[in-house]
């Protein structure tokens, strides 16, 4: 392959001017909202650009929103990894010329709204798990955390859910645009209702209204750019099935292949990494995530996240916006992934800004465990 | 009372499934080449390193199997389950080898008279004139 490392940098990035509950506001809304904001961070405007990404809306409705006509479209939607996995294909375009300026945009009103499609019961997959009322991610991941469960034992699996959510929630205290952020201590997770057992409430992601948005550009066009840089070093992306019954191994995400060909592209390892964006839609997505990119081995990552490590203070920075689990989570979370990334490999993050950090693993998981898009991202 | 979960729409090549499931038997399809029967029914192999895709037909299956993973549902998804919660889902390992998702039919679901492993034979519940579901209950 190619060596594509440092040939696009992220230059600007935002949410959309409101999140949380905001009704009255479109998806679109939102993406464009987003999108202005994302270019004036960069120091652009809508002008500048010429390759139109998103994911949840096809790039057709989303461009005549926007006013523009691009001379690169992608529509790539395979869930909330897609705007992860859209740094790869940008990157790509980029270097062979059909664009300069790449828009990443995604908006969803999925609290107010909450009017996606379901799946088609006239679909060769789906048309044996809808009429069960296997329906959904919380009750989809249910069932592959009880795998987990039933492998590396209950009690240990249930304690890494918990770190999990306990420490999530700390960091969301430090982030103003936090959605979630009363204090949450292990009895308030342990306490929490039961939503599709062994899913209580609080292993569940936010169903809020956001939107976010980012610009990735030619190495050339970010020398203008408004803020420093933060270069792309590694992607990858893959999927392995659509419905949960097709998952090969319920325990084991396509991370694991996306984790290693990202980092083997960037030429690094995990342990060069100072913090890690690791899409959680779920507790249990944090553990199966964290051991099929190889941050530790199977049936490791309830002890790898003991003991509070990936919290403030902690010697594992991770979702440090405090995540899908309590910041913000419009259907689609990873867009903000790379948000709080291209943020913390800034220094922007104010209160929970961790130290100085120059390498960024972010990982977004899409469909039900589905696709993975990971990607290094790096400061000069 | 009127039915209020979705149903199966049935497509050329699940008819058989549906038709059969009604009848109340358990139907699979099956490679010849890879000697191996497969979930979810489609007239071509799916997997990618068998050398006659296309050499598939059907097979009657005992309808045994065991507890691969289950969930038990506290928010139903949608409007047609409200009167079910807490019910189980779950995806069950057949005799013959492949997973398939389903239900179980157990009265007050717990964790503990729901196991991984546990036996479990299939039942079929009618729900309209033409489809009946394949669900499992505790052999």
């Amino acid at each position: 392959m190619t060596d594509l490392r440092k040939t696009v940098a992220i230059v600007g990035v935002d949410e959309s001017d409101e999140i949380g509950k905001i009704p009255g506001k479109s998806n679109l809304q939102h993406h464009a909202e987003a999108a202005h904001n994302a270019l004036a961070d960069a120091g652009m405007t809508m002008k500048d650009v010429n390759g139109l990404f998103t994911a949840g809306t096809s790039t057709l409705n989303l461009a005549e929103y926007l006013g523009i006509e691009p001379s690169f479209t992608d529509t790539t939607a395979v869930g909330g990894s897609s705007f992860v996995i859209h740094i790869a294909h940008a990157m790509a375009a980029i270097n062979a010329g059909y664009c300069d300026v790449a828009l990443v945009t995604h908006g969803e009103a999925g609290r107010s709204r909450r009017t996606r499609p379901g799946p088609d019961p006239a679909d060769p997959g789906p048309q044996y798990e809808i009429p069960y009322g296997l329906m959904g991610p919380p009750i989809n991941y249910a069932m592959a955390a009880r795998r987990y469960m039933h492998m590396y034992g209950e009690d240990k699996a249930r304690q890494g859910m918990a770190e999990v959510a306990v420490a999530t929630r700390k960091w969301a205290q430090m982030n103003p645009k936090a959605y979630m952020k009363d204090d949450m201590s292990f009895d308030d997770y342990h306490n929490s209702r039961w939503i599709s057992e062994p899913f209580h409430l609080l292993d569940c992601c936010l169903v809020t209204d956001a939107g976010g948005a980012y610009v990735i550009t030619s190495a050339e066009r970010a020398k203008d750019a408004k803020k420093k840089p933060v270069w792309v070093l590694g992607a990858a992306e893959s999927h392995d099935h659509n419905i949960i019954s097709q998952m090969p191994d319920l325990t084991r995400s396509v991370a694991k292949n996306t984790g290693p060909a990202a980092l083997k592209m960037a030429g690094l390892t995990h342990d060069d990494m100072d913090l890690a964006m690791i899409y959680d839609s779920f507790t249990y997505t944090v553990l199966a995530t964290l051991e099929s990119l190889g941050f530790c081995g199977p049936g490791e990552a309830p002890d790898f996240v003991a003991n509070q490590r990936t919290a403030p203070g902690g010697d594992f920075a991770m979702n440090t916006s405090g995540g899908g689990l309590s910041y913000t989570h419009s259907g689609m979370y990873g867009m903000f992934l790379i948000l709080e990334a291209v943020r913390q490999l800034r220094g922007e993050c104010g209160e929970r800004q961790i130290d100085n950090p120059k390498l960024c693993l972010v990982n977004g998981t899409g469909g039900q465990l589905s696709s993975t898009g990971t990607t290094v991202l790096a400061v000069d | 009372m009127t039915y209020k979960k979705p149903i199966p729409v049935p497509q050329g090549e699940s008819d058989f499934y549906w038709e059969k499931a009604k009848a109340g038997e358990l139907w699979l399809r099956y490679c010849n080449s890879c000697a191996q029967s497969y979930f979810y029914p489609t007239d071509i192999c799916r997997n990618k390193d068998c050398s006659n895709p296309r050499d598939t037909d059907w097979i009657k299956v005992s309808g045994k199997a065991t507890l691969f993973t289950f969930g038990i549902v506290h928010r139903a998804p949608h409007p047609g389950f409200v009167d079910d919660v807490p019910y189980v889902t779950a995806i069950v390992e057949l005799e013959e080898g492949p997973k398939m998702p389903t239900n179980i039919v157990i009265d007050n679901p717990s964790s503990d008279n729901l196991k991984i492993g546990m036996p479990l034979e299939v039942v079929f519940e009618d729900i309209t004139e033409k489809i009946a579901l394949p669900k499992f209950k505790p052999a």
